[in-house]
């Protein structure tokens, strides 16, 4: 077996350490909201897992053309890995923006235009891995999963634009103002160190997960194949 | 690789040669069952059923369900046909013949999807006077029509990819409605909102917005199921 590269076990330890700092600047270094109060501090990593789950969706996307037109089985590796990894973190965004809309919207969930999508979201994925799951020969997995990763990526943005035909109540902290938002603030200084190191800490641990289940996927498709050669 | 191609290239009618003798052959063989016609259309009045006592669906309740109803009704009658016309080209190996046709693959889905269409436009010209009689309502309006139209268009053409892929994996049936539903949620949304707003006589300014939704998620649609046609069928 390969041993595992130094750069992973440096960024597996880096990992730990900026999601320690994070969890440090939101709970304690950033200023408490003046209306909010301490809920609102859900927001760093909410923002944190939300970015980055979307990146890695959008990588997928890509993954999966780059793969329908090579055909190497290397980018439906990638492209499982990213929807794994993304898939965990959209629902980690769902459930802490869920833990804020408590008290900031008086209700766990409403459908909103990014709630309902993000849902939407979830289940495409989540009908992905059956999808998946149902095909054993690993050529033809590759390929159904590709088409549907891509026909996914591209409804669930439509599903968004679909949903604005109705109002939302969703706050938009960067950039843009919505006139109905409800629980929407303005950061101060000391908001913003923490809210851009809760970024930058999970694109690291996006990126270490990432590396990690990638890996998983070679040594699972080595172990079949010498399982092939086993029985053979 | 040239010298796998095609000498010349095919006439510009074959194409559409080939996608009508796939409509063809669908329709000549439900045309002869009936079988799933006949199954659509009753599991869509039995749908109705249900929604009616689901919903006590009295005279105010039903002018603003009426198109809710609708498109739940063709949405799950709809996997029925589709499900149903992919299963009989696996099963008895239509689908090996089908692909073996000096046609080009793209013919065969576009053929699917007008047979496909055709049946689910079927149904529905039966369910809306049913139901408009039931209720009270007219349904039998262009503007709705035409939404009908649009919103099963982009139906058929995903849910004909997807099924496409889901008879081949060991789930089958049961895995068509779980991809195709979440991925066809904004022709459901944009043709509830389109649909609607012409029951209540909204100004067309107002419907604009969803319907211009609806025909842009059908050419988006169709044309990337078309270009990854190929990968579905491809053996």
């Amino acid at each position: 077996m390969r041993s595992k590269p130094l750069l992973l076990t440096i960024l597996d330890i880096l990992s730990i350490l900026v999601l320690g700092i994070s969890t440090y600047l939101a709970l304690f270094f950033a200023p408490t909201e003046r209306v909010m109060g301490e809920v609102q501090r859900v927001f760093y990593f909410h923002i944190g897992t939300a970015w980055t789950a979307l990146m890695g969706f959008i990588l997928a996307a890509v993954f999966s053309i780059i793969y329908l037109v090579t055909k190497n089985l290397k980018w439906d590796r990638y492209q499982v890995a990213a929807i794994e990894v993304s898939l965990v973190f959209f629902f980690l965004t769902i459930v802490l923006g869920s833990i804020w809309a408590r008290p900031a919207w008086n209700t766990w969930w409403t459908w909103d235009p990014r709630l309902t999508t993000a849902a939407v979201t979830e289940l495409i994925y989540i009908a992905y891995f059956m999808l998946r799951q149902g095909i054993d020969d690993p050529e033809r997995r590759a390929r159904f999963g590709a088409v549907y990763a891509l026909i996914g990526g591209l409804s669930a943005p439509v599903t968004f634009f679909a949903i604005r035909l109705f109002r939302t109540i969703h706050p938009v902290v960067i950039g843009g103002a919505n006139a109905e938002a409800q629980g929407g603030f303005a950061m101060t200084a000391d908001m913003r160190v923490a809210f851009f190191f809760a970024l930058f800490a999970f694109t690291i641990i996006f990126i270490d997960l990432y590396w990690n289940r990638i890996r998983l996927g070679e040594l699972q498709d080595q172990v079949e194949q010498l399982k092939l050669k086993v029985t053979m | 690789m040239t010298e796998q191609r095609p000498a010349s290239q095919p006439a510009p009618g074959s194409f559409l040669k080939a996608v009508s003798a796939v409509v063809w052959k669908d329709l000549q063989a439900e045309f002869r069952s009936r079988e799933l016609f006949s199954a659509m259309l009753v599991f869509s009045l039995l749908i109705i059923l249900i929604f009616n006592f689901a919903l006590e669906l009295d005279i105010k309740t039903r002018q603003s369900v009426t198109s809710g109803v609708l498109w739940a009704t063709f949405a799950f009658a709809g996997t029925l046909g589709l499900n149903r016309s992919m299963a009989i080209e696996k099963d008895r190996g239509c689908m090996d013949g089908l692909l073996l046709a000096p046609v080009d693959r793209s013919a065969i889905y576009f053929g699917k999807v007008i047979s496909n269409l055709a049946f689910m436009l079927v149904v529905e010209i039966i369910v809306l006077p049913v139901y408009s009689v039931l209720y009270g309502i007219n349904l039998i309006q262009p503007g709705l029509l035409f939404v009908i139209l649009l919103g099963s268009i982009g139906y058929a053409g995903v849910g004909t990819l997807l099924s496409a892929m889901s008879v081949q994996t060991r789930t089958r049936d049961i895995l068509l409605p779980i991809l195709l539903f979440p991925v066809v949620i904004p022709v459901i949304l944009s043709a509830v909102k389109a649909s609607g707003g012409y029951l209540e006589g909204l100004p067309f300014d107002e419907i604009l917005s969803p319907l211009s939704l609806l025909i842009a998620y059908d050419i988006i649609f169709i044309a990337v199921a078309f270009m990854v046609f190929d990968n579905v069928v491809e053996e």
